[in-house]
């Protein structure tokens, strides 16, 4: 299988402060890896250094053999962090056409036109973001990460404070993606959630990757196990 | 997707923004009025010497207005983590940068053409005896000076005192560029041509393809933490 994200020894530092701790992880192209780990464990920050908005001080991440930064890099991948990353002052439809000229999409009204249906709200296209309720800014953000169809996905929590049609929507948005290739990372504390389109799993504690492996039945079964085997390993430590 | 083109889609944006809310607009344009109004009474404004510091009179108010304009630049982009967003897009830094300074030139165009009718009005100046030579120092000059307000306002978007900070760290930088400007309009005050002080011509021309060319350079350095 093809590596879509490759991260080998990466270390980041906040002063002295070692937010992550030697982190080597692979995601095969077409994987869905969950990122599992507390408050404060590194998920954010290793996300923000694979979308290319942190500079880290060691090791290497490439994604797709290139670096995140990168012109290639960056149009291939999606990225949703805690912000919904759309703009008050704009219209629905005035966000996604700008979000879709940025990456170079063509046909911007059809497609603009196409995702607004797709996240329903069509009928308030023209209306201001600052008039919209936090359900419908919310499904605009998932439109605005999704409308150039990337092929890699990196999600920041993206359950938290979600409405259940939000999480619907979000979760037909991944199950499609998964259908096409695209390779997904999200970070998440909703364990069910994530285990259910998870392929792989990294469990990360105080900036290390403690656990990396696909995910299987018995986590399925049980979302806790991980959290349990990780405290295995640390007291075996 | 050129660099060029992306920058357009940038600035259309902010101008799009900046045309429904006219925070920079109504600010800066509110200031630079003012600020002529109250020197209209401070100087005699029929007095020969106005032909001499009618130039530093002027850009002295489009450099503090402009900066009113550059501290709204990157500052936009903070609610709801659109910088991030933008940064992870296919959008280069920088022409999210170029962008930035094409909205700043424009918006500051307007201010600018406001003010320099009401200084007109208040001085007694006729422009259109040299539309072609103003508009020529104008342009360059308020590049310029864009294009340094978006740099070091993406430098500054994340601090603390950024309103503060980007005038304190400009300024300085703006100087050859604010000299030139200042004796070529001097120069039109006087009915002099504009191609009489064409050495300030060349400085203007320099800076703007120096601080562009940083910019571009630098923006990626800037932007990512």
């Amino acid at each position: 299988m093809t590596q879509a994200i490759e991260l080998n020894q990466v270390w980041k530092f906040y002063g002295d402060y070692a937010a992550l701790r030697d982190c080597t992880l692979t995601v095969g192209e077409g994987s869905s890896c969950a990122l599992l780990g507390r408050n404060g464990a590194g998920k954010t920050t290793l996300l923000r250094i694979l979308a290319g908005l942190t500079h880290f001080q060691r090791g290497t991440v490439t994604l797709f053999g290139e670096k995140p930064r990168g012109e290639n890099a960056r149009r291939n991948s999606g990225f949703l962090g805690h912000g919904i990353g759309v703009y008050e002052d704009l219209s629905a439809r005035e966000n996604l056409h700008f979000f879709a000229s940025i990456t170079g999409a063509g046909n911007l009204r059809s497609l603009t036109d196409t995702w607004l249906e797709r996240v329903g709200l069509a009928k308030v296209a023209t209306m201001p973001v600052r008039q919209f309720s936090r359900g419908m800014r919310q499904r605009l953000a998932l439109a605005r990460t999704f409308i150039h169809s990337p092929k890699i996905l990196l999600l920041d929590e993206p359950f938290t404070s979600l409405d259940d049609r939000a999480i619907a929507m979000l979760s037909e948005l991944l199950i499609d993606a998964r259908q096409r290739g695209a390779t997904i990372v999200l970070s998440t504390h909703q364990l069910r959630e994530a285990l259910a389109i998870a392929s792989h799993v990294a469990l990360v504690e105080n900036g290390r990757l403690r656990y990396t492996g696909e995910r299987t039945q018995e986590m399925l079964d049980d979302p806790a196990l991980l959290y349990r085997m990780h405290t295995q390993l640390g007291v075996a430590e | 997707m050129n660099l060029l083109t992306q920058a357009f889609a940038v600035a259309r944006k902010d101008l799009a923004i900046e045309l429904r809310t006219k925070e920079s607009l109504n600010a800066a344009g509110s200031f630079a009025i003012v600020i002529l109004l109250i020197f209209s009474f401070a100087f005699d404004s029929f007095a020969d010497e106005m032909n001499e510091f009618g130039g530093g009179l002027l850009w002295l108010v489009f450099a503090f207005a402009g900066a009113l304009v550059f501290n709204r630049g990157f500052a936009r982009e903070l609610p709801n983590e659109c910088l991030d967003t933008l940064l992870a897009s296919p959008l280069s830094a920088a022409a999210l940068v170029l962008g930035k300074a094409f909205a700043n030139f424009v918006t500051l165009l307007v201010v600018e053409f406001v003010s320099m009718l009401v200084f007109g009005i208040f001085y007694s100046v006729d422009w259109s005896s040299q539309a072609g030579g103003i508009a020529l120092v104008f342009a360059l000059t308020t590049w310029g000076v864009s294009i340094l307000g978006a740099v070091f306002g993406a430098l500054t978007v994340n601090l603390r005192l950024r309103e503060l900070m980007l005038p304190v760290i400009i300024y300085p930088l703006m100087m050859p560029i604010l000299i030139a400007a200042i004796e070529l309009t001097d120069a039109v005050l006087q009915h002099h041509s504009v191609g009489s002080q064409i050495q300030w011509v060349r400085v203007l021309v320099a800076s703007d393809i120096v601080f562009t060319a940083l910019a571009w350079a630098l923006a990626d350095t800037i932007l990512v933490t």
